[in-house]
């Protein structure tokens, strides 16, 4: 009997998706947009860092070191300065990210086993490619200035620590980017369009042809859930194969765990656009709420930027933000081949929050005002 | 045994301080056309939307079909059809996939659908429309397939919120026989209008006017009780006091 | 406009948003954990361990089988490990995000040499213009460049065709007033809202997140007044060319909001991406907004010193608002 009720407003809604491709438009294409080109946008891989020297020593020493710099792949020479003012006036015109100076009697000190020092100056303007530029300079000098020492003598040859990159051995940052655009993918189209549609029945008035029918709450609100859900493992699934196919990227763990995931942090989703656009009145209303819930998802999330690295407060903050336990399923069964039994925990809490916003879209669809 | 379908005592609706609907008390009989006439703005709407479970009543109560529409909104809900002022079916969807749809949600049998959509559709001159998309109808047609999903599941209360808004005279004359045939049959009619002639067709109106019941009776007595000739005349002797302007 | 509902939402949200980026997100690495696995217990492995716990940066999270180190990353709970055979040492990173892999290894890799060999070199590293590392920095331009865009592009659009929808634009237009009026009438109520987003914005970025505030700062002020222009102009055109909220809002999205975050240098640099994607970067509004607020809001610099952007945002704003009205009387 219920489930006849169900049948037909599902029917409904197909007929609807029908009727108005544009779903079915977004759903194949977005996928396929997003897979394809974020991957070559999105990286956070520091290249082309310009570094002007500012060489005050003009010793054969310093000479070394500015090619030493320039054997770094990274790196660049923007050109030598004979002051420090000249070398900022290129950085205030942006063809500068980094300063390096090298003081007068540079080599002089070194020789004599002195401890000498340099000075790195890093363009904050942008922070990442700054910092992580400074540590590569920083980096660079060490190690031309090891291999001067031991030619010289001054210092015994040591052995730097061996260094083992488990799951991603070429550091390849795209590999980590692929399972969080899976996890972005089901936020923006497993959140909006359900939203989307639920709104457009408001502003129609066909909702209160339905409001004033004896359907239940739960049926209509899981008639509203069900073609997203579909949608959003057509969604994963087409993401997966460009993947592998495009990428290379195949999951190391399995993919009935991944699909499970995807089932879940879906209902998550399509929950939260379904209690929003219920409390929202207009679609701008709708669309506002809605786009601020997805930029703290993707910003808190762990998406773009580490957990890890949030202050305290931050970090409890994001146990309340569900796609992160999504995204660290995601990495992990991805890039880790974890299995079930090992992130279960995270599993535990998204099928709380799936229980949880699907009781809250169902608890906020009025059928009286 | 009582035959009093719908019984309202003191409902009331405010929306913060403005009180739509003042403390109303009416019943209304089986198989009566009941018409409720009022300006825009007046709070038939409203009385309405509280009968048909679709809105909270600050105060007071009422059943309809047995049920109270505080306290078992979803059981009224199985008793009754609802035509809403604006159309409001699936326009991209036909005639017929409209139909079914609402069919199966009162929980009508394939078979029990089949049977009525077909005498339903023979009855209102659709049946060539059957697989037409809704939002290529014409005014008129929609209306009356919004008549035919709010009695598909022959409801044994049926509400029509200005049904005839917006159609020619003769479409609106057609719209009366489809509510005599369906009120000869038992079903209780309950309509609101703005349309005074109208109410001549009704066998008992109810005048409101900002938000409270100023004359109930049937045409007849109300001609009489106020000297005119027609509702029209007694409306405008009524609601001569009305206080809300006309478009609130 | 007279939805005051909405309206709070839209001053409300940006703020939101701003306090988290300013705050909450950073780019440093911070609190790896770490664990160890030694044959056996020396005084150089001690000492290691002592050094990592010291240090801020990390967490030492105790002994462990070398065995147990795979099981442990992959169950999400281990960053960097520190194996010791014969007093020599090997690291191994979670290396599935290779920014902290990277940057935790090295830093773990300079402990165990500080630890083991004094330092025969000093070198300092500053950073300039933002010396605290602060990640707000970085994000307010783009934050900036971002909620103007949903705010003028968005909300103009979708309310301008919403009045289509109800019918109430033709009879404006019917009307005798001009429609240049008309155009501006709808224009100024988004335009003032989006300058008091601006204050809100400016405010919060120079008294709460402390961004450094001299006489270029006014320089922001011009820069942003452009930018909200450019993108009213868009909202406008927008619903010139489509017939449903539904739809402007779709394409408003598709065609601004991804852009913008993706191909503006918000989140990431723009010399990374690919030629033909950093050709498609340079029509992207938002990317010379960004970068003229980068450069005037966090290194100071005069207008003067970002004049090309200026031109660019001027240019795009003139071409897109003749465009906006031309079709906006075309359409009578």
């Amino acid at each position: 009997m219920k489930f006849r009720i169900l049948m037909a407003l599902l029917r409904k809604e197909l007929l609807l998706m029908r009727a108005n491709p544009f779903v079915l438009r977004v759903v194949l294409a977005l996928p396929v947009m997003v897979m394809l080109v974020i991957p070559l946008v999105a990286s956070m891989d520091v290249r082309n860092v310009s570094v002007a020297v500012v060489n005050l020593d003009h010793s054969p020493l310093a000479a070394r070191l500015t090619a030493g710099i320039e054997a770094v792949g990274e790196l660049n020479i923007a050109g030598g300065y004979d002051s420090y003012a000249g070398a900022i006036d290129e950085v205030e015109r942006g063809r500068a990210d980094v300063v390096l100076t090298i003081p007068r009697g540079f080599a002089r000190d070194f020789s004599a086993g002195r401890m000498p020092s340099l000075d790195i100056a890093a363009n904050g303007v942008n922070a990442t490619k700054g910092a992580t530029g400074a540590s590569y300079v920083a980096g660079a000098v060490s190690s031309t200035l090891a291999a001067v020492a031991e030619a010289e003598g001054i210092v015994l040859p040591e052995d730097a620590p061996a260094m083992f990159n488990l799951f991603n051995p070429t550091l390849n940052f795209r590999n980590y980017m692929i399972p969080g655009l899976m996890v972005m993918l089901i936020i923006m189209i497993c959140g909006f369009l359900p939203a989307m549609n639920i709104v457009g029945e408001k502003e129609s008035g066909t909702i209160e042809a339905v409001n004033v029918t004896p359907v239940g709450r739960f049926t209509f609100v899981l008639s509203k859930l069900i073609p997203y859900w579909v949608a959003g493992l057509i969604v994963v699934a087409e993401a997966m194969l460009i993947g592998r196919v495009v990428w290379g990227l195949a999951p190391l763990g399995s993919v009935c765990v991944l699909f499970l995931a995807a089932v879940l942090f879906i209902l998550v989703m399509s929950g939260l656009g379904v209690a929003i656009a219920n409390v929202s009145s207009t679609i701008l209303q709708c669309i506002f709420v809605m786009f601020a819930c997805i930029m703290v998802f993707q910003l808190m999330g762990g998406l773009f930027t580490p957990i890890n690295s949030m202050p305290s407060w931050a970090r409890m903050l994001t146990l309340a933000v569900p796609p992160r336990y999504y995204i660290e399923i995601m990495r992990s069964v991805y890039l880790k081949g974890s299995s079930f039994a090992e992130i279960w925990t995270q599993f535990a809490a998204l099928a709380a929050f799936a229980a949880g916003f699907c009781a809250l879209a169902a608890a906020t669809y009025r059928k009286r005002a | 045994m009582n035959s009093d379908v719908i019984i309202v005592r003191n409902l009331t609706k405010r929306f913060g301080a403005f009180t739509a609907v003042d403390a109303i008390s009416f019943s209304v009989r089986r198989g009566e056309i009941f018409g409720f006439l009022g300006a825009n703005g007046a709070g038939k709407t409203t009385a309405m939307r509280m009968l048909c479970g679709l809105s909270i009543p600050t105060s007071g109560s009422a059943s309809v079909a047995g049920c109270d529409i505080v306290t078992e909104p979803e059981p009224v809900k199985r008793n009754i059809g609802y035509m809403s002022q604006r159309f409001a079916l699936y326009g991209a969807l036909t005639v017929m996939q409209n139909l079914r749809l609402f069919a199966t949600v009162y929980g009508m049998s394939d078979a029990d659908f089949r049977q009525s959509a077909r005498t339903l559709m023979q009855w209102l001159d659709m049946e060539s429309l059957a697989d037409t998309t809704v939002s290529s109808l014409p005014v008129g047609w929609k209306q009356k397939l919004a008549f035919a999903a709010a009695t598909i599941h022959n409801p044994s209360v049926l509400f029509l919120d200005e049904p005839t808004g917006g159609v020619d005279p003769i479409t609106r004359r057609r719209f009366w026989e489809l509510i005599y045939k369906v009120a000869s049959e038992g079903m209780t009619v309950f309509v609101t209008t703005h349309y005074l002639d109208e109410a001549e067709y009704c066998d008992r109106v109810c005048i409101m006017v900002d938000g409270s019941i100023r004359a109930l009776d049937t045409p007849a007595e109300l001609k009489k009780k106020y000297k005119c000739d027609t509702v029209d005349a007694v409306f405008r002797q009524v609601a001569q006091t009305a206080l809300r302007s006309a478009d609130a | 406009m007279r939805d005051w509902r909405t309206v709070v939402i839209v001053l409300v949200m940006p703020v939101i948003l701003l306090l988290l980026f300013g705050f909450a997100i950073s780019m440093e690495v911070n609190d790896v954990r770490v664990v160890m696995a030694v044959d056996a217990h020396s005084d150089s492995s001690r000492r290691l361990a002592a050094a990592i716990d010291a240090n801020p940066c990390f967490i030492f999270s105790g002994l462990v089988n070398e065995q147990q180190i795979e099981p442990l990353m992959r169950g999400g709970r281990a960053d960097v490990a520190l194996v010791g055979r014969n007093g020599r040492w090997q690291i191994i990173a979670d290396a599935s995000n290779p920014v902290i892999a990277r940057s935790a290894a090295a830093y773990v890799s300079s402990v165990v040499t500080e630890t083991a060999s004094p330092q025969t070199l000093e070198v300092t590293v500053h950073t300039l213009y933002n010396p605290s590392l602060r990640s707000a920095y970085n994000f307010v331009p783009g934050i900036l460049g971002m909620i103007f865009i949903l705010v003028c592009a968005i909300m103009t659009s979708v309310s301008i065709v919403s009045e289509k929808e109800s019918g109430t634009m033709d009879m404006l237009l019917v009307s005798p007033a001009r429609p240049g009026l008309i155009i501006l009438g709808k224009l100024i109520p988004y335009f003032i809202l989006s300058c008091v987003l601006l204050a809100l914005m400016l405010a919060i970025s120079y008294i709460v997140l402390g961004l450094p505030f001299s006489a270029e700062s006014l320089g922001s002020i011009i820069l942003s007044l452009i930018y909200i222009v450019l993108s009213l102009s868009i909202g406008l055109l927008v619903s010139t060319l489509v017939a449903t909220q539904l739809s402007a809002l779709i394409v408003s999205a598709m065609l601004f909001m991804i852009p913008v975050i993706m191909l503006s240098g918000m989140i990431f640099p723009i010399d990374n991406m690919p030629q033909p994607l950093q050709w498609i970067s340079t029509i992207v509004p938002a990317r010379w907004y960004i970068e003229a607020m980068r450069r005037v809001m966090i290194q100071q610099l005069p207008l003067a010193a970002v004049w090309r952007e200026l031109a660019m945002l001027g240019a795009m704003t003139l071409v897109l608002l003749s465009l906006a009205i031309t079709k906006f009387r075309s359409r009578q």
